[in-house]
């Protein structure tokens, strides 16, 4: 895969990144190294191993269906940049 | 050229579990905005989401009811995208290992029947509510839906006409209604549908391009969308023009789909394998336990009810449309009602009065022994069939003691022949002009000779009776 300015702009448009041009060359050249490394990885023959999507051999993790109450809403808003006291306020996101 | 139009349908349904399907919290609908929240379903960092057992069971059942394949080594993938509805920039969804694959579901319209194939069933959870306020300009974030367990049925492009997918959506209903996994109520989102449309000559065996609309909140609404639609995307290409593939948008106010965001551009969800959820592996005994509870659905328990009480297709199906209106005449009929009595006052009675108050069948307050008491009243010709219904709509809201109050309120019918004789004959006496028209041949004055004795007995005489005796005295 080719890290080039385009790719950049793409990623940083499905992040909501506003990026300006000196990020944007500071971007491109660190990603540019992850992908190196990971092209290194690559070169490692994997032939007859299973993919892992897990580190842990555990499976059926599973909880009952009953209900704990919920978060104090002004605890769980305290840690937001903005809410008025019933919503988290972001910026403008609907049509 | 003749077109035809090829439909595929994803419908999310809510389903019907107390907690979240990460977390502990309600799932109740409503509430003010974010009190049904916590550190996970807020995706609060370091929290650790864990699977609700019974949305694992309710997905395994209605996959076992769409007659699907159970994918009996199942994992959850991570869809990304960024937007504030969902809190952690990503949904825990199925992309790779569904849960369920490869189900048919048979549909009946006047066209005939039909079998749909379900290409795949898979559990994630919803998002949360944004509401813009334009005061402030921003949009507020309520998470109180963010994370309540939803499963996802993916059909294969095999619709025809808005008629098979309403057939569909229908079925697709009473299943997971009787199955209980879902209230499938539309009106508070419980079953939403995206539907995905494309269009191609007759005899084609390509498909077209297809475009996806979403926000269909109602039968109607699907119904009105697929037709303008498909005459949007055939008009398009009639001008030598071609189907852009993206999303639209259904504007009831306008009745018109509108273009929301080019799917090339946003929908890159870059999946990868959910690491927080480890994978779910169903042991045989698990799916043959599952499968031996399965409830009779509503196809099984029409054909149960015309063969084994005998009612006509149509009774069948009107008592089968909702679950709690089958179980209610199954009730009735267990406490002795005649089937077919059952039914009738079943679709006349109970579904008027229930339709008179808005209300769903769950929510009836008159109970089967209440009404099964009543019928078994008529039967025993201490009540007259009128003088019941009176008593029925009396009675709906508040399901009191049928005998009790039938006492308190002197309507038992009056079976003394000779009180019905004595009334008879006064009346003849006191009506001699329509006698004599009776007499001359006027079958109108006898009606009128009946309910002037009916009304003397304040409608609690057994209008076959009284028939009789007027006949008699009448000579005939």
């Amino acid at each position: 895969m080719n890290i080039d300015t385009e790719m950049v702009d793409y990623i940083a448009e499905l992040s909501r990144l506003e990026l300006q041009t000196g990020e944007k060359q500071a971007m491109t050249a660190q990603l540019e190294q992850i992908i190196a490394y990971i092209n290194v990885l690559n070169k490692l023959d994997t032939t007859g191993v299973e993919p892992m999507s897990h580190v842990f051999p555990v499976k059926n993790v599973l909880r009952e269906d009953e209900v704990v109450p919920s978060q104090d809403r002004a605890q769980l808003l305290a840690g937001s940049p903005a809410e008025d006291k019933e919503a988290f306020l972001v910026p403008k996101a609907v049509e | 050229m003749t077109w035809e139009t090829v439909i595929g349908l994803e419908t999310h349904v809510e389903l019907a579990t107390k907690t979240k399907i990460f977390c502990s919290c309600t799932t109740q609908f409503g509430g003010d905005p974010n009190t049904h929240c916590c550190p996970v379903c807020t995706g609060m960092p370091g929290t650790l989401p864990v699977l609700n057992k019974k949305v694992l069971e309710f997905a395994v059942k209605a996959g076992l009811a769409l007659n699907c394949d159970i994918t009996r080594y199942s994992k959850f993938d991570r869809k990304n995208y960024f937007y504030p509805d969902l809190p952690k920039a990503y949904q825990i969804s199925q992309l790779y290992l569904p849960i369920a694959r490869n189900g048919a579901v048979s549909i009946h319209t006047d066209a005939g029947d039909k079998t749909i194939r379900i290409h795949e069933l898979h559990m994630e959870e919803d998002a949360g509510k944004l509401v813009h306020d334009p005061w402030i300009d921003q949009t507020r974030a309520d998470y109180n839906r963010c994370g309540v367990p939803l499963i996802e049925i993916v059909t294969e492009p095999d619709f025809r006409t808005a008629d098979e997918v309403i057939a569909y959506l229908e079925k697709l209903k009473e299943t997971l209604q009787y199955l209980g996994v879902s209230d499938c109520k539309m009106q508070e989102g419980s079953l939403r549908c995206d539907v995905n449309l494309s269009v191609r000559p007759v005899g084609a065996e390509e498909l077209g391009t297809r475009t996806e609309m979403k926000n269909l909140n109602s039968f109607k609404a699907i119904v009105r969308a697929i037709d303008y639609e498909a005459k949007r995307q055939i008009e398009l290409i009639g001008e030598g023009r071609r189907v852009v593939q993206e999303t639209r948008r259904w504007d009831e106010n306008k009745d018109a789909t509108y273009a929301m965001r080019s799917k090339e551009n946003a929908q890159d969800y870059r999946y990868f394998p959910e690491p927080d959820i480890p994978p779910i592996e169903l042991s045989q005994a698990y799916l043959d336990g599952l499968r031996s509870a399965q409830p009779e659905l509503a196809e099984e328990k029409r054909a149960r009810y015309r063969r084994g009480y005998g009612l006509p297709e149509y009774d069948c199906r009107m008592i089968t449309s909702d679950s709690a209106l089958a179980r209610f005449f199954e009730e009735l009929v267990e406490l002795g009602a005649p089937p077919k009595q059952g039914a009738n006052w079943i679709m006349g009675e109970v579904l008027g009065a229930l339709s008179a108050r808005a209300l769903e069948p769950r929510d009836m307050k008159l109970t089967a022994p209440t009404l099964a008491r009543l019928i078994a009243l008529v039967g025993e010709g201490k009540l007259n069939r009128n003088t019941a219904v009176k008593v029925f709509e009396a009675i709906f809201d508040t399901d009191v003691d049928v005998d009790a109050y039938v006492k308190e309120h002197g309507l038992e019918q009056v079976n003394d022949d000779g009180l019905v004789r004595e009334i008879c004959a006064r009346v003849l006496e006191a009506n001699p002009q329509s006698v004599a028209d009776y007499r001359g041949g006027k079958e109108k004055a006898f009606g009128f000779l009946v309910g002037q004795v009916m009304r003397e007995l304040k409608g609690r005489a057994n209008p076959q009776s009284v028939n009789a005796v007027l006949r008699e005295l009448l000579g005939g």
